[in-house]
């Protein structure tokens, strides 16, 4: 049958419809849940009041990450430590007990493959490409580095995945940002992602789904897409999403969750026939030349907030927008800076590297290369570093990583959220400042008053080193 | 899900604009693991202020809230709806509602109606010292003073509630489907089923 060029995300859309209802509405089929402490109790204890069972256990993982302290678990003795705060604990405790209770794979908070949720997914092969992941917090959008359908889901939504295995859903428009060229030394994905929502603004991708293409991303690491993909619903769009291609399958090889011998080859075919087709349409498109970007970080409380960083604070008056003008104005004050001050002047005191955002190998290999041979400046009170899971951080530590960043005065921490979201211990305080590598600066995300900046794991381990907002260019030969 | 129809009592006469999911259920009242016992923090911050409509006696236990423009703004928090519906609000008026939250709202049975402003005004009045009548069926808003205001309400979700269905008994009703679905997935991408769970190389 001779069909009309489809996208990448409209071949995975139509490949999962179950049931398409007359107003468009479609019952799809979810191939992968991730469920952690903090959206899925309520679930779990809904099942249990009606009596259903989880449909599908089988493609069900559970790992708790949020609320957990990144200090240490275990005593000299082996033994786990109790965590303090009881709310925090009772979380994690229903996760535990629901887990198993319900047939679900449990990942518990000291075994070796515990961390981020999304940096779970990939690392264990449970997110694969071609597939629809969901896991209840937006950024599950991150799997759609390795070509998966992924996206957010509330906890009504959890416990409909849970009990059918499926969501109702209207597909969504489709949008692409290209961006061809090179990017500069010193430019990651990260800024490359903060450039995007610059551009686009955070209700750019409203209603779409994003599919990133052009060069950049075909040279881009696995590791810089999750990075990419992650911040997708940051532009608003609730995925993004990247063709898969041999970076990806040889990422995957040999993952615990991943397919094997026969199976693996035919998933590779059918992976490499879900690519864009030659033709196909797009709703939207934005092209971005990879020449433009350069280290980029966040200035307000929103994601669109960004400048590079040799640029300065801007006025709210040179936008355009009225109650742009206003939002930048609540910003500015609440972030305690004035405007047409250059950004490399601004002090920091906390640093923070870490989040399902760049918290794999190759964001603290980045930020340890700024970091080997120097130490956090004396204004830096608080440094600490934050593996997105076990694994990275044992291969972290086989690579001496860990040392760099305890020489260089940082806390090597746990794997877990951490300082991306002022759950669990980790609390940027009122009115200090915060080099941060995770994905939102919105106001208290760090703390009650804490001022988040954002910024790639490389220019959070500059800032740490100077103490203020740097260009990392300067610290590392170019 | 409770089956809703008519929900008739006090309403609460708020009608204050964007009150966000922040206003509805603050951050902290998330580290929990049930859905019930969330009233206690719902709206706390107005319920600071001396006076607040929520603690004048008459409205103990009022079923129905009246808010102003953009209620439920902010986050996707599903606790927004759960703490409302502690508190054992049943329905909510307004002229408009964020997206999100009308859709949290509507999975746990509570309806949003959706009122032109003057409407909303004089509801407003009326709710201050009289009951007032919400009915799903014939999608009508009524006071004892013989206004009549109709709403509009979406035919899928209308059926849900005055059937007492939720999403996932509806869903359940397709498991025909679903199990079709599952055994041309077996089939055609049999990798998907029951992952290996080998050990790590
Ligand atoms: S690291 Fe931050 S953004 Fe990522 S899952 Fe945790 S809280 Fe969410």
């Amino acid at each position: 049958m001779a069909s009309k060029p489809r996208t990448l995300y409209e071949k995975i859309w139509d490949a999962h419809v179950v049931e398409r209802s007359d107003d468009g509405t479609c019952l799809l089929y979810i191939d992968r849940h991730l469920v952690h402490e903090v959206t899925s109790p309520q679930a779990f204890e809904a099942l249990r009041v009606s009596g259903r069972a989880v449909r599908r256990p089988d493609l069900t993982l559970a790992v708790p990450d949020h609320n957990l302290p990144t200090t240490a678990r275990l005593d000299a003795a082996g033994n786990r430590l109790p965590i303090a705060d009881p709310q925090s604990a009772a979380q994690l405790a229903a996760l535990e007990t629901n887990a198993p209770a319900f047939g679900i794979d449990y990942i518990d908070a000291v075994a070796p493959e515990q961390g981020i949720v999304h940096v779970v997914g990939p690392e264990q092969g449970f997110s694969l490409p071609g597939t629809t992941i969901v896991c209840g917090d937006s950024h599950t959008a991150a799997h759609g580095g390795i070509g998966a359908l992924a996206f957010g889901i509330g906890t009504s939504e959890v416990e409909h995945v849970l009990a059918t295995q499926t969501l109702l859903l209207r597909q969504s428009k489709t949008m692409e940002i290209r961006v061809e060229g090179e990017l500069g030394p010193g430019v990651t994905p990260k800024d490359l992602i903060l450039h995007i929502i610059g551009v686009i603004g955070t209700a750019g991708g409203t209603g779409h789904v994003i599919e990133y293409r052009g060069d950049v991303f075909e040279r881009m690491s696995v590791e810089g897409r999750l990075t990419v993909c992650n911040m997708s619903i940051e532009g608003g769009a609730r995925a993004g999403l990247i063709a898969p291609d041999d970076k990806v399958f040889a990422y995957l090889a040999g993952r615990k969750y991943a397919p094997q011998g026969a199976d693996w080859d035919r998933a590779v075919e059918w992976w490499r026939s879900l690519a864009t087709d030659a033709g196909a349409q797009f709703d939207k498109t934005v092209v971005i030349d990879a020449a433009d970007i350069e280290p980029t970080v966040s200035w307000g409380t929103s994601p669109e907030d960004v400048v590079p960083i040799g640029g300065a604070v801007p006025a709210p008056e040179s936008f355009s927008d009225p109650s742009k003008q206003q939002a930048a104005r609540k910003s500015l004050d609440y972030m305690g800076l004035e405007p047409g001050v250059p950004l490399e002047e601004v002090a920091i005191e906390n640093v923070f590297i870490g989040s399902c955002t760049n918290s794999r190998i190759e964001d603290l290999r980045a930020a340890a290369e700024v970091l080997k041979g120097r130490r956090k400046a004396p204004g830096v009170r608080w440094a600490i570093a934050v593996p997105g899971s076990g694994l990275v951080k044992r291969q972290a530590e086989e690579e001496g990583l860990d040392r760099i960043f305890t020489e260089a005065g940082f806390e090597w921490r746990e794997p877990g959220c951490s300082a991306c979201l002022a759950m669990n211990p980790d609390k940027v305080p009122p009115g200090e400042r915060c080099a941060s590598t995770s994905n939102r600066n919105f106001v208290g995300r760090q703390g009650p008053g804490a001022r988040t900046h954002l910024m790639s794991p490389a220019m959070a381990a500059a800032a740490a080193v100077t103490g203020r907002l740097t260009d990392v260019r300067k610290l590392v030969g170019s | 899900m409770d089956k809703v129809s008519t929900i008739a009592g006090r309403a609460i006469p708020l009608g204050l604009k964007n009150v966000d999911t922040d206003v509805i259920i603050p951050a902290h009242w998330l580290k929990t693991v049930s859905r019930e016992g969330l009233g206690k923090g719902a709206f706390e911050t107005i319920r600071q202020a001396p006076g607040n409509p929520f603690d004048v006696e008459d409205f103990a236990g009022a079923p129905i809230l009246i808010a102003g423009d953009n209620f439920g703004c902010g986050s996707s928090r599903e606790h927004a709806a759960w703490a409302m519906l502690d508190l054992g609000i049943r329905a909510v008026i307004a002229p408009s509602f964020s997206d999100i939250y009308s859709g949290n709202a509507f999975k746990n049975g509570i309806l949003t109606v959706v009122l032109p402003p003057e409407q909303v005004d004089r509801l407003l009045e009326v709710a201050k010292d009289h009951p007032i009548t919400v009915d799903l069926e014939t999608q009508t808003v009524t006071t004892p003073f013989q206004d009549r205001f109709e709403f509009e309400v979406d035919p899928f979700r209308k059926h849900c509630l005055l059937e007492g269905l939720d999403e996932i008994g509806l869903t359940l009703e397709s498991v025909g489907a679903i199990e079709n679905h599952e055994r041309k997935r077996a089939a055609d991408l049999p990798w998907l089923d029951a992952p290996q769970r080998r050990d790590a190389a």
